[in-house]
């Protein structure tokens, strides 16, 4: 029985690992949500565009190549150059920000004051746009993500836990730079929200929209600001799926894993989306181990996040750290 | 000119109280239905119904279904794709249990099976609200599918889980299975949507209706004014669901023939018909027409202007057809932010003024 | 109305010229591709190849028997509904033989197009059973379908292990979909006859999360993994196994978790890994000087070019090589050079792929030897391994074409097309 503990403790350590990667997306729909009561649908799909730009620039694509040789019938494909990570990181930067420039611009400040569904849907529509500018600017193959991030098996806790339980865990060295990370991203975005002026803003703006347009705040620019912060968390977190599995279509379904974290915590917390991005993890790492893989013939990771979440929900409609809903008629 | 009311007198309470009161927009629906019954079934081949028919028509059905719960009664759901699983799969194992049975009895009964599931999972809607609901739906969705992926029963314990339909009649006329007529699945389609599209027209203008709409614009308020939350609510999932099954049902036999249930019921499913009820129009039958027909019909018609006409390569069209429904969904938002519908309903009433507006 | 008068209306509500039918006297293949969505980066490069061998053959050979190819491509984006529009709209203009390229649309297709009598060449993948040609009369999956590629996996260990496997352990790793279930049964057929213990691990679609079912093989240790993943799940996969140090050369996939694609993200790390295939990898081949002359130097190539002598490029020039084989025996049988799908069919069911054949084509050596018949849509089951060699970045095959274990396959495909048949209420018969 002390192996299976011990096991039971792997499965915990990883379930936290991966929880933190889950709550790094969840962080991108917080941001928007609490701003400005978008829900952004959009949030997967910018971190799969975020890493197919990083990965392009890194290699010196040529955007819109297979466009351009398809109408000129010419040739190009590679600068020929190759970008260093820091730098390319930076530039990717530019063009989130960018981004989040011309969607405020060109679609949110004319659907200022519409209802949230309606909002809904116009982050529906920058998805599927999004999508198939990134496909026509950087091509829809498979790109390696390497900025230097170290993967494989953390060999210290390996040993370390092999002489306490007999066992050594398996702990991705990804999955703890992903957690600091991800520790450091709060930290920085509390202190921005709580001690500069433009947080200060931002938190005013998210508390009441018409009381921070009375006192002076440019609700355009807080709002270009939150969509460039939720850019960055989607580079981030593009970055980290992407170095697990290589940048592709498939990383904007990684929005999917983040919905019940959403849910569960609340879309207005930050440390919400922290807290259910770990109790999902665990939850679903720990029931596969216990109950799906040994009786229900396994993969059940998926709906069981939902489930948890759910049932969570069903004591607490708000979401774990959500504002309490108080109804009046 | 000729769309207005004047001169269009009711001398009886049903005649003031008919769905189309102008006596243009009257003739203009029964135009549009003896178009639809007496006119496209012979004309129409394979292409034109397995390509942009068949799917524009069970897509309405689910959009229908969809919107009396979310435009109507206003709970979110993202449980449509697992829902119409259970259309397919109980219309499968109808079918291959009961194979002497007409199918008309199989789809109305996996229609009624659906309504079952979905007001179990519609249950937590008595406590959770908007978006959080939208979880209580999505752990149906990815249960559901998992479920039917899972279990050998539900697919006949074949080799690979897929389940394909056999040949099954109507009348005695093959309208499943590999030798069909065109405008046989064609008119079985339409029936179903006409039916579907009236009930629900109907349902949503009286009493159940309106008490879906108070539950939707201020729950507690209408709590107070007498309507039972749960009655309200649970009758929504139900039809809302027992239309969904059935166009899962049709989606499954008639349509596809052949269906994977991760492949074709997942989550992208879901999000598809929610995007069609919101594109064409909340709260709106009209609308879900509409929406189905902008992301069935304009994909087919891109891929021809770009690929048959233009002669472009097929990857860069898909490409833009992505670029261009999402642009189209922002432009017409900006412009008109209720959906397709309420363009509709505005040029409605500028016609009505048409040519003298002032 | 008749079926002309209708075609005309679609003419000219569409403003498609659907003039050219096989009255035009061309060969019609349809390619139903998928460069775009999720598995997109699988589905170019298998694209590119189908396109390329066709365009070489009209322009070094003026086509097949000297009439002229006309391939059209339709995108499906490895969709089901998509495949339906593609399928019905090219149909019309003479198609020969559809690759669908997705167990879905082949599963969709199967009653079609055996109703419509136009061939569907299900080339590992589809449906396994179709592989008697008694039920499936329209439908080949040659030269190897997933039951064969689970047998040669099996056999492959028996190989490196001495001819035993009794008391090993082997996992399956899987995408949880219809695809990824095929060889459970046989599999499980297997370990019964060989003695070894399966233990069946599911991943769920996309498959970006994986930690639960590695650290339940670091837990398990079992002695060897099989895989059929798809898309994202390969290369998460790949990365998860060199992350618990798995030995890779333990570790086999399915051709479709075996191209470039699926090894390269993880980089060193994947060295060993090994797969399954069903024909050679890498471009020292003759045909590939005349593709460079004849199709890239022409600024023909379908693609960008850098996608030739990928695995995936390779599948899908074997692909058009088969059917072009097909094509040049149905003329030959109906001594004609315009072909019907039906003849099209009797070709395909006529196919004999020698070593002869294929070294006359600048292909020595690419598949394995094969002879397709009424009672066989499958081909002998001839399944070799590669291994993936990160230095040098190529795929290299360790073993000769294995025949997979008929005695074990046989019964399961003879009861599954019973089963088939007598759903669809089909009586066999050749």
């Amino acid at each position: 029985m002390p192996e299976q503990l011990a096991f039971a403790l792997e499965v915990t350590a990883n379930g936290l690992m991966a929880g933190v990667l889950y709550a790094l997306v969840a962080l991108g729909f917080v941001l928007i949500y609490k701003a400005s009561g978008i829900f952004n649908y959009a949030q997967g799909v910018m971190a799969l565009f975020a890493a197919l730009t990083l990965a392009g620039i890194m290699d010196g694509q040529v955007p819109f190549s297979h466009l351009i040789n398809a109408i000129f019938g010419t040739d190009v494909h590679y600068f020929g150059w190759n970008v260093p990570a820091f730098l390319a990181i930076l530039l990717t930067m530019v063009v989130m920000i960018a981004l989040a420039y011309a969607v405020q611009r060109l679609v949110f400040r004319h659907l200022v004051g519409q209802e949230p569904i309606i909002l809904f849907m116009a982050t529906i529509g920058l998805a599927y746009f999004l999508e198939g500018v990134g496909d026509l600017m950087w091509g829809s193959d498979i790109k390696s993500m390497d900025v230097g991030l170290p993967q494989g098996i953390n060999g210290w806790i390996d040993n370390t836990t092999f002489e306490l339980f007999g066992y050594g865990f398996f702990i991705d060295n990804l999955d703890i730079v992903a957690s600091i990370i991800a520790a450091l991203l709060v930290i920085g975005l509390v202190i921005y929200a709580q001690y500069t002026k433009q947080g200060r803003a931002m938190r005013a703006v998210a508390d009441d929209h018409q009381a921070a347009l009375s006192v002076g705040v440019s609700l355009n620019f807080i709002w270009i600001l939150v969509w460039s912060l939720a850019g960055f968390v989607a580079l981030v977190a593009g970055i980290m799926w992407g170095t697990k599995s290589g940048v592709q279509f498939s990383l904007s379904l990684i929005a999917l894993k983040a919905l019940p974290v959403l849910m569960l915590g609340g879309f207005t917390s930050i440390p919400g989306a922290i807290v259910g991005g770990l109790i999902i993890g665990v939850g679903e790492k720990l029931f596969e181990f216990l109950i799906g893989a040994p009786f229900l013939g396994g993969a059940t990771e998926n709906w069981f996040a939902y489930m948890l979440a759910l049932i969570f929900l069903v004591f607490r409609p708000q979401g774990l750290f959500g504002e309490k809903i108080i109804e009046r008629v | 000119m000729l769309y207005r009311e004047s001169g269009d007198f009711s001398s009886t309470y049903p005649q003031d109280s008919q769905t189309f009161p102008i006596k243009f927009d009257r003739y203009r629906y029964y135009f549009v239905l003896f178009i639809a019954i007496a006119v496209i079934p012979f004309i129409i081949n394979d292409y034109w119904v397995n390509s942009l028919f068949l799917p524009f028509l069970i897509y309405a059905i689910a959009a229908i279904g969809l919107n009396i719960l979310v435009g109507y009664c206003g709970q979110v759901s993202l449980g449509t794709g697992g829902f119409m699983a259970v259309g397919a799969y109980a219309c499968y194992k109808l079918m291959t249990s009961f194979p002497d049975i007409s199918m008309l009895v199989h789809v109305l009964l996996s229609g009624l099976i659906t309504a079952a599931v979905g007001v179990l999972f519609g249950l937590p809607s008595l406590r959770i609200k908007g978006f959080y609901l939208a979880v209580a739906t999505l752990a149906a969705q990815f249960f559901l599918v998992w479920l039917f992926n899972r279990v050998p029963w539900f697919y006949n314990y074949s080799a690979s889980g897929q389940i394909s339909a056999p040949e099954r009649t109507f009348f005695g006329i093959n309208i499943t299975g590999a030798n069909t007529q065109a405008w046989a699945t064609y008119l079985f389609c339409l029936m179903f949507v006409i039916f579907s599209a009236y009930i629900a027209r109907n349902l949503t203008r009286g009493s159940v209706g309106r008490k879906w709409m108070a539950i939707r614009d201020m729950d507690i308020a209408a709590e107070i004014i007498g309507v039972n939350p749960l009655r309200a609510k649970l009758t929504a999932f139900a039809v809302s669901s027992f239309f969904v099954g059935i166009s899962g049902a049709l989606f499954f036999s008639i349509y596809l023939g052949a269906v994977e249930v991760g492949e074709v019921f997942g989550i992208q499913k879901s999000f598809l018909v929610l995007f069609m009820i919101i594109i064409g129009g909340l709260g709106s039958i009209f609308g879900s027409f509409a929406g189905a027909a902008f992301l069935v019909l304009l994909p087919v018609v891109l891929k021809i202007v770009g690929v048959d006409w233009l002669g472009w390569p097929t990857d860069i069209v898909a490409h833009l057809q992505l670029v261009i429904v999402g642009g189209l969904i922002i432009v017409f938002l900006i412009a008109e932010p209720h959906g397709l519908a309420q363009l509709w309903r505005v040029a409605k009433e500028k016609l009505r003024l048409w040519p003298f507006p002032h | 109305m008749n079926m002309k008068m209708r075609l005309k209306l679609t003419t000219v509500a569409l403003g498609v010229t659907l003039a050219a039918g096989p009255a035009m006297a061309e060969l019609v293949f349809p390619s139903l591709s998928y460069r775009t969505g999720p598995y997109a980066a699988n589905g170019i490069p298998f694209a590119d190849g189908y396109a390329d061998y066709f365009t070489l053959l009209n322009e070094r050979d003026g086509g097949i028997g000297g009439e002229p190819i006309r391939m059209i491509e339709c995108e499906t984006g490895y969709n089901t509904e998509k495949g339906v529009e593609c399928y019905e709209s090219t149909k019309g203009e003479g198609a020969l033989v559809y690759q669908p390229l997705s167990t879905g649309i082949t599963y969709q297709l199967i009653p079609k197009a055996t109703a419509d009598g136009i061939p569907v060449h299900s080339m590992g993948y589809g449906r396994t059973s179709a592989k008697d040609g008694a039920v499936f009369k329209s439908i080949f999956n040659y030269p190897a379908n997933y039951w064969d590629g689970a047998s040669v996996a099996i056999k492959h260990l028996l190989d490196i292990n001495g001819g035993s496997l009794e008391g090993k352990k082997i996992a399956l790793v899987y995408h949880n979909s219809a695809y990824g279930k095929e060889p459970i049964r046989t599999l499980e057929e297997l370990s019964k006859k060989h003695g070894f213990e399966l233990s069946l691990l599911p991943i769920d679609h996309p498959g970006q999360e994986q930690k639960s079912q590695w650290l339940q093989i670091r837990r398990e240790k079992p002695d060897n993994v099989i895989m059929y993943g798809w898309g994202v799940m390969n290369q998460v996969a790949v990365q998860e196994a060199a992350n618990i140090r798995y030995p890779m050369d333990q570790f086999i996939g399915i051709w479709w978790s075996g191209s470039e694609n699926d090894v390269r993200p993880a980089g060193e790390a994947a060295n060993g890994y090994k797969a399954l295939t069903f024909h050679n990898v890498g471009s020292d081949f003759p045909v590939f000087a005349d593709i460079q002359k004849f199709v890239v130097d022409s600024g023909k190539a379908a693609g960008a070019g850098d996608q030739i002598g990928t695995a995936l490029y390779n599948r899908g020039l074997y692909a058009a090589m088969l059917a072009a084989e097909a094509a040049k025996t149905a003329q030959g049988i109906h001594n004609t050079k315009a072909l019907t799908p039906a003849q099209m069919r009797d070709g395909m069911e006529a196919l004999e792929i020698t070593e002869a054949k294929m070294a006359g084509l600048g292909l020595p050596n690419f598949g394995p030897e094969f002879k397709v018949s009424c009672e066989n849509h499958g081909g002998n089951g001839l399944v070799a391994v590669s291994q993936w060699d990160a230095a040098a970045d190529s795929w290299s095959l360790i073993t000769d074409y294995v025949q997979s274990d008929q005695d074990v396959l046989e019964p399961l495909i003879a009861e599954d097309a019973a089963a088939f048949a007598a759903e669809a209420g089909i009586t066999p018969g050749c």
